[in-house]
């Protein structure tokens, strides 16, 4: 719902960075979404497309690293793959999972021309 | 250079494009490493709010859950119950209306109404401004109602204490399920409606399994803020986050001190 919000505040940022570098334009951007994060990829890339309009990200490429979720068991220490925030640990069946990775909203890098 | 440490990057690294339609000198695209949270903003301007909240030794919990579960109704029962023993501020958020601010102003407690007209939560940047008109120093529980919504506003910190999440028995148990990241996020949930139960099948017990299924740590108070159930175990958990806030300065508070 607010990845609007999101992918407004990552043209304004490239925008940004583009201008400190007197870049002419923003040929790729580069962001990181994890899978327990909450936010949805194609509404993203979505949203890309109108936020960047008329600014000089308007022809950049929108790429989104997926980054999978991981938990780790707070009973037996087992760390396993986390699809949802909801899990079972696969070793020792408790619920007691902390999430470790899969929350990344970040924006890793751009090309400038 | 990059722009996170800057460093130099080297700017005759190649890349396969497209050069059709426009001009540049071959050796001018060059890659910028950010690495920055795409909330770095929000969290920022949170912790600035987090850091003047500790400073007037305030008590801030951000009241979230989905439209209708009785989150100002639960407010103004404790504020009316409660504003004698404790003082507090309330902050508003819903996308129109001043409805809510009017029902709390009605106890005599200090409000401000913030509309995000679009927005679907409150941010850090709101809260800063929204604080403005209140005399913190004086105040000892900043209550923020968030928009009610189950998704977004698990994501934006505000500078609060705690997220205190409200689920009424008319929304059925498998809410925590359904909307794990607001559930997780919480440290506090109000079972409201409690009243409501013998009318409604709501397996209470499956509700706080599922809650502790995706937060094992939440704290869990069945309540009804109309028949009253419960409201004393809501309170003394308040009490006891403005006693745990202002300890170190070895007083009661604000409100009791000022009589």
């Amino acid at each position: 719902m607010h990845e609007l919000g999101l992918t407004q505040s990552i043209v304004e940022l490239a925008v940004e960075h583009a201008k400190r570098e007197n870049a002419v334009a923003i040929r790729s951007i580069t962001v990181e979404i994890g899978a327990l994060s909450g936010v949805l990829a194609d509404a993203m890339e979505f949203a890309f497309d109108v936020c960047s309009k008329g600014t000089l990200a308007e022809d950049a490429r929108f790429e989104i690293r997926h980054i999978p979720g991981r938990g780790r068991c707070m009973e037996c220490r087992e760390e396993s793959e986390l699809e949802t925030l909801t899990h079972i640990c696969p070793l020792c069946g408790s619920l007691a999972l902390e999430t470790i990775q899969g929350q990344e909203m970040k924006f890793t890098e751009m090309e400038v021309d | 250079m990059c722009i996170e440490c800057g460093c130099g990057i080297d700017p005759g690294h190649s890349h396969p494009h497209d050069h059709e339609g426009h001009k540049h000198d071959e050796q001018s695209s060059r890659t910028i490493s950010l690495g920055e949270d795409l909330l770095a903003k929000n969290n920022r301007l949170a912790a600035n709010n987090r850091t003047r909240f500790v400073a007037d030794q305030l008590l801030v919990l951000n009241l979230v859950s989905s439209p209708g579960s009785g989150k100002t109704s639960i407010l103004e029962r404790t504020l009316t119950d409660l504003k004698d023993q404790i003082s507090f501020a309330v902050l508003e958020g819903d996308q129109q209306t001043t409805n809510d601010a009017d029902r709390i102003a009605a106890t005599g407690v200090a409000v401000k109404q913030i509309n995000t007209g679009a927005g679907c939560h409150l941010d850090a940047h709101m809260i800063g401004h929204g604080v403005e008109g209140f005399d913190l120093a004086v105040t000892d529980i900043l209550m923020i109602e968030n928009v009610g919504n189950l998704v977004c506003p698990a994501s934006f910190d505000l500078g609060e204490d705690h997220k205190v999440v409200v689920l009424s028995v008319t929304e059925g148990e498998d809410k925590p399920l359904k909307y794990p990241h607001m559930f997780q996020a919480a440290d506090l949930m109000l079972i409201n409606k409690i009243d409501l139960r013998p009318y409604l099948r709501f397996d209470l017990e499956r509700c706080k399994a599922y809650a502790r299924q995706v937060n094992p740590k939440i704290e869990i108070i069945e309540l009804s803020c109309h028949s009253g159930e419960g409201m004393p175990q809501w309170y003394d958990w308040l009490t006891a986050g403005v006693s745990s806030k202002q300890r170190d300065e070895g007083r009661g508070t604000r409100n009791a001190e000022s009589k």
